[in-house]
């Protein structure tokens, strides 16, 4: 089903933001992100992007304080999901400006709108970043 | 930094974020949720953007991790709210809170419908994705007809086009029946020309989700495939918005890839020839660069072409230049690409014949194996596992256990299981195989399971070489200061039963014995002390000439333990106390072990249960069960019914700590599967291993030793063990002379082949037979692939196939030699006249030293020339109302089912070919499957299947089967009643009452020729 879930966690562990793609009950979705969390903070960077846990697989990848964790299936081609996460904070940074985490935990539903263009049922819908941005700069217009 | 458009929301975000704990969170979140379920209360106050404000603060402390259940109304009903931004936060907060199951969703359903077939395309978009995500079965059946009209409307604009295909993708998961295969076909062909690539990826998707069910159908998809990849290698009209530094879509790229490695084979030259183009042009063309975003984008395409070369590449063209890119890759500093490398490798191993190329990298990968992230030392791991053979098995594995003194604890009882499979299935000889696990017990004791010492155990037992090497082991384990308590009863063990041997040796008398292990005691915890005092027992029965000083010193422990609080401890005591005083009887009693049976390993069962999980997992068993091998792992063989030659039994019982109450009185079976027993007191048990009281109150009074021979051939009453899977249960053996014995379980070999194509059909220690087959409607063509193991040559080989009368068969012609390690190849055509559940039988037979002669069931079984067909309600109903009773239609109540949930039997039903056809049932507790039956008399005949269970009795069920054809209707039937009813791999019920016992002299025969074992199961 490629991507069950997107996550965005701070340096202290706080989620900032977490999109999933398949139903977990809160209790569930409180004990795999703490685990999770744990598991992928604790890496350095010489060690490499993917980490195995349960039956997902996590590509993850840094910026500044934010973590980005994307939970896939074991099949999942690794290296397109990482530079999926790229897009998407391209995609993020040409929206805001210098994208930084109070962008995304103030504007929560910004995030959320992007994402909800770029991925869809856990498979990607779209690439091109104008695309994704359009129906948002329409509202911004609108608004 | 602007704030959000909603004040409210960004100052309890702020109020969040200034909370100094966990606890300030939760009384924050608590004053907020109070607030928002007031104003909920009094809706009529409540503006839209208010509600839509409270809406995002709920998903906002949602996403915190607290319930937010009482909300969900509210959000649902924002979606249908006349404005946009009211009903975006209605669809996504939805999509968010609710799954598919929720109540409240059915209430939308009007409302997204009307978005969806509205003519406000961002309205559309909402909708689509709403249903995308969290769509349920109801949405599938009320929208998929509108969802495809959009998809495919030249009308609608690419915004609205790529969110109905995996709108459309969702819904098709849901019930595969809303996409109609014929219709569908052309249309997913057409869209894949799509110019728009936004739209072009979803259609992927789908493609990939709609090729996994059905490459069949979607054939014409796969040149339009080839084009798209093309058009993206090589950059022709790709907008600039859609190329990644520098490379068109990356993901688009890989979909396109993944979709084509749904089709088995590429048949078409030109279009093999252009793909094969691309793929070179990516493998070649790839280079490293500096840019990091750019370096993965390529390697993303590039380790998804090595996918697809692998999984197309039959000839070989490829490979090889695959295999050098993957040596590079896991050497590399990039850790990314050394994972992946890692990882590529051991699919690798799996789908192609490329061993003996990748053991060229073994030291690379062992040196992987170090390094710093886990990440990476578990693929090495895996790689390693893959790897093995007899010809680095013993380099891999002390790699292993080096290891395992550093290792993670995380991976630690992981690398142990694998270093005992690896020992155990490729060792070279046995003591190597007894250092190998001695020393995983000496490092990682904790992280050893009990089956991995059970297993030594066995061995040892089985092995009178081995002995006396094990107990000079065990004896210098001992020395050490510090061991781990799985050494204690380990080494207890074996000294209890082979320390004599050694009594020679210096520190190795009785008495020196004892007193080693007698120091451990009081270390141990109260499941070893049993063990302890039955090597004290068996240590005092070796003694001669008696030695008063131990016997005193061991009697008084006995004594001592006899008011023991533990029952298992107390009853050992008194028994063993009472047993040693009586002299004479002690010896029989005490004496030596008898052998184990030959059977399969718990090790290497355990792996495949732990492995279950996921597909690549699975992928190594597969390879695990189709290697070559001079495997010690040795299956029981018994006679179909179970039943053991009654005149060799012994009772015995395992070194298990199981506190099973037993009651003396029963009277049981042996056990199918090799577990036995329970003395019967009333005729005392003659040749009881002093381990048989550990289940429960036996009174082991001393028969005269004289009794021994003479109750041999009683039928004893025994019961069978529970716990079977752990155990180490032992079940009778017939002496063996002059038989060869099979490696593996044959009958459960052929269960495995009557669901896969290709497998080992027959293995014993100097021949393999394999099997590969393919199946096309009434006829198939299988190959027999006779591989000699040995280092010298098989002669008088003889092939006979005996096929029952509706298979034509035709073998080729077998050769009567085969040289030393060699593998001949012997097809075999065969064509199905009409429906029967009779079996064909290959009656091999050859000379190496003895003659061997084995009669084999061949996998050309009814299910074969089955071809899975998924119907509509429309197809359905009409043809099972024009079926209207016997003997086309027949219905049976099936009792004793062995019990399964629906989906495992939907599972169970797809292994046949069976294709359940979800929704044409009404009933939820119902099952609908179709199929196709193909034979020359029967031509393609379509068969109708329904189950209609009881969730309150799973053991019994209502079938009915519908066919045009009498036979073939009662045939299926009874296949699929054979299959519900029957447990395709060991039975572990009780089997009925052994007869009275054969004469001893073919008892033996009887056990070890499959011949006889078939004459039970060809009726």
């Amino acid at each position: 089903m490629g991507i069950r879930f997107i996550l965005m966690v701070n340096k202290q562990g706080q989620t900032r933001l977490a999109q999933y793609y398949e139903y977990l009950t809160i209790e569930e979705r409180r004990a795999l992100e703490g685990e999770i969390v744990r598991k992928c903070l604790a890496r350095n960077e010489q060690q490499c992007s993917f980490v195995e846990h349960r039956n997902y697989k996590i590509v993850y990848r840094r910026y500044a304080s934010l973590f980005f964790l994307v939970g896939v299936d074991n099949d999942e081609n690794e290296l397109a999901i990482l530079e999926f996460i790229h897009l998407l904070v391209e995609t993020m940074d040409r929206h805001f400006g210098n994208v930084c985490e109070l962008d995304i935990m103030f504007h929560l539903e910004k995030a959320h709108f992007m994402l909800e263009e770029m991925v869809m049922n856990g498979c990607i819908v779209e690439t091109s970043k104008s695309n994704i941005l359009a129906p948002i700069q329409l509202m911004d217009k609108a608004s | 930094m602007a704030l959000s458009g909603m004040r409210g929301l960004s100052v309890f975000i702020s109020d969040i974020r200034n909370c100094q704990n966990k606890e300030q969170e939760r009384l924050r979140v608590d004053k907020e949720l109070g607030n928002i379920r007031t104003r909920f209360k009094n809706e009529k106050g409540l503006t839209p953007y208010e509600k839509k404000k409270y809406v995002w603060k709920m998903l906002y402390i949602y996403m915190l991790g607290y319930d937010v259940d009482f909300g969900h109304m509210e959000a649902v009903s924002l979606i249908s709210a006349p404005k946009y931004p009211e009903k975006q936060v209605g669809y996504i907060v939805t999509s968010s809170l609710l799954n598919e199951n929720h109540d409240f969703l059915r209430l939308a359903i009007n409302t997204v419908r009307n978005d969806i077939i509205g003519r406000n395309e961002t309205f559309q978009c909402l909708a689509l994705t709403l249903v995308g995500n969290i769509g349920g079965r109801e949405f599938a059946e009320s929208l998929a007809p509108d969802v495809q009209k959009l998809l495919i409307s030249s009308s609608c604009r690419p915004l609205v086009r790529k969110k109905a295909a995996l709108c459309l993708l969702r819904l098709y998961r849901k019930n595969p029946d809303v996409v109609n295969v014929d219709g569908w076909s052309d249309r997913m062909a057409q869209l894949l020309d799509e110019r728009d690539l936004g739209v072009l990826t979803s259609s992927m998707s789908l493609l990939v989700a709609l090729v996994a069910n059905n490459h069949e159908a979607y054939w014409s998809c796969l040149p339009k495939c080839v084009k798209a990849l093309e058009r993206l290698a090589r950059n022709q009209d790709i907008p600039q918005e859609y190329t990644y530094y520098g490379i068109p879509s990356p993901w688009l790229q890989v979909k396109t890839m993944r979709a084509l490695q749904y089709f088995p084979t590429i048949e078409d030259p030109n279009t093999r020839r252009s793909l094969f183009e691309v793929l070179q042009r990516i493998l070649m063309g790839t280079d490293v660069v500096k840019n990091v975003n750019k370096n993965n984008a390529s390697h993303a395409v590039l380790f998804e072409a090595l996918a697809l070369v692998m999984h197309l590449d039959a000839e070989k063209e490829m490979m090889s230049q695959c295999v050098a890119l993957l040596g590079k890759f896991i050497a590399v500093r990039e850790p990314n690409i050394r994972y992946l490398g890692l990882e590529n490798m051991t699919r690798m191993l799996m789908v192609t014949d490329v061993q003996d190329i990748i053991k060229r990298h073994q030291a690379q990968i062992i040196t992987s194996l170090k390094d710093p992230d886990i990440s990476i030392r578990r693929r090495a791991l895996d790689l390693l596992y893959g790897m093995c053979d007899v010809s680095n098995a013993k380099d891999i594995v002390e790699e292993l256990l080096q290891y395992l003194s550093t290792a993670d604890f995380a991976m630690r009882e992981e690398l142990s299981l694998k270093a005992a499979i690896l020992a155990e299935k490729f060792a070279p000889d046995l003591s190597w195989y007894v250092d190998v696990i001695l020393q995983l017990i000496d490092k990682a004791g904790d992280f050893v399971s009990d089956d991995i010492w059970f297993r030594v155990v066995q061995f040892v037992t089985n092995n009178e070489d081995l002995q006396p090497y094990a107990a000079v082991k065990a004896r210098e384990y001992l020395d050490k200061p510090a061991i781990h308590e799985t050494m204690v009863k380990v080494s207890a063990y074996i000294l209890g039963e082979y320390s004599h041997l050694l009594a020679r040796r210096p520190g190795c008398s009785p008495k020196e014995i004892f007193s080693i292990i007698h120091e451990k005691l009081p270390t141990v915890s109260t499941s070893t002390i049993p063990i302890l005092l039955s090597t004290y027992a068996k240590i005092l029965m070796h003694t001669q000439p008696s030695d008063p000083e131990l016997q005193n010193q061991i009697w008084a422990i006995f004594r001592k333990y006899e008011s023991c609080i533990d029952a298992e401890i107390q009853q050992r005591a008194v028994e063993y106390f009472a047993l040693s005083s009586k002299g004479a009887a002690l010896m029989d009693i005490m004496a030596e072990m008898p052998k184990f049976p030959e059977r399969q390993s718990a090790l290497i069962k355990k792996a495949e249960d732990t492995e279950a999980d996921t597909a690549e997992q699975s992928a190594l068993k597969l390879r695990a069960q189709q290697q070559t091998s001079n495997a010690l792992v040795v299956t029981d063989q018994r006679p179909a019914n179970g039943t053991p030659p009654v005149s060799e039994l012994r009772l015995v019982k395992v070194p298990s700590m199981s506190n099973v109450d037993h009651s003396s009185a029963d009277h049981g079976v042996t056990q199918e599967n090799g577990t036995l027993t329970v003395v019967d007191p009333q005729p005392p048990e003659p040749s009881a291993d002093l381990l048989s009281d550990l289940l429960g109150p036996l009174a082991i009074e001393g028969p005269p030793g004289s009794a021994v021979q003479s109750e041999r051939n009683l039928v004893p009453g025994t019961e069978g063990v529970p716990n079977a899977e752990d155990a180490l249960a032992i079940a009778p053996v017939g002496e063996q002379t002059n038989t060869v014995q099979p490696i593996g379980n044959i009958a459960e070999r052929f269960q495995a082949l009557g669901l896969k194509d290709s497998g080992v059909l027959y293995e014993d220690p100097y021949i393999q037979i394999g099997i590969k087959a393919e199946w096309r409607a009434h006829q198939g063509r299988l190959v027999l692939f006779l591989g000699n193991k040995n280092t010298s040559p098989l002669v008088s080989v003889q092939a006979v196939i005996l096929p029952p009368s509706h298979l034509k068969m035709e073998l080729s012609l077998v050769p009567d030699t085969i040289p030393p390690r060699a593998q001949v190849q012997c097809p075999l055509e065969v064509i199905n006249l009409r429906p029967s559940r009779d079996v064909a039988v290959l009656d091999f037979s050859y000379q190496f030293g003895t003659h061997v002669n084995v009669k084999l069931r061949l996998p050309a079984v009814l299910n074969k020339f089955l071809q899975p067909v998924s119907v509509s309600a429309e197809e359905f109903f009409p043809q099972w109302r024009s079926l209207s009773g016997p003997p086309l239609k027949l219905q049976e109540v099936v009792r004793g089912v062995r019990p399964m949930s629906l989906a495992e039997m939907a599972n169970l039903f797809n292994s046949f070919r069976l294709i359940v056809c979800p929704g044409l049932d009404p009933n939820a507790n119902n099952l609908v499957a179709s199929t196709t039956f193909y034979s020359e008399s029967t031509r393609a005949m379509l068969c109708l299947i329904r189950i209609e269970t009881d969730p309150a009795d799973r053991t019994q069920l209502r079938m009915t089967v519908a066919s045009g054809e009498p036979t073939l209707t009662f045939e299926l039937k009874e296949f699929i009643k054979e299959q519900l009813v029957s447990i395709p791999t060991v039975s572990r019920g009780p089997a009925p009452p052994p007869p009275p016992p054969p004469p001893p002299t073919s008892a033996p025969a009887a056990l070890s020729d499959p011949g006889a074992m078939l004459a039970g199961l060809l009726h």
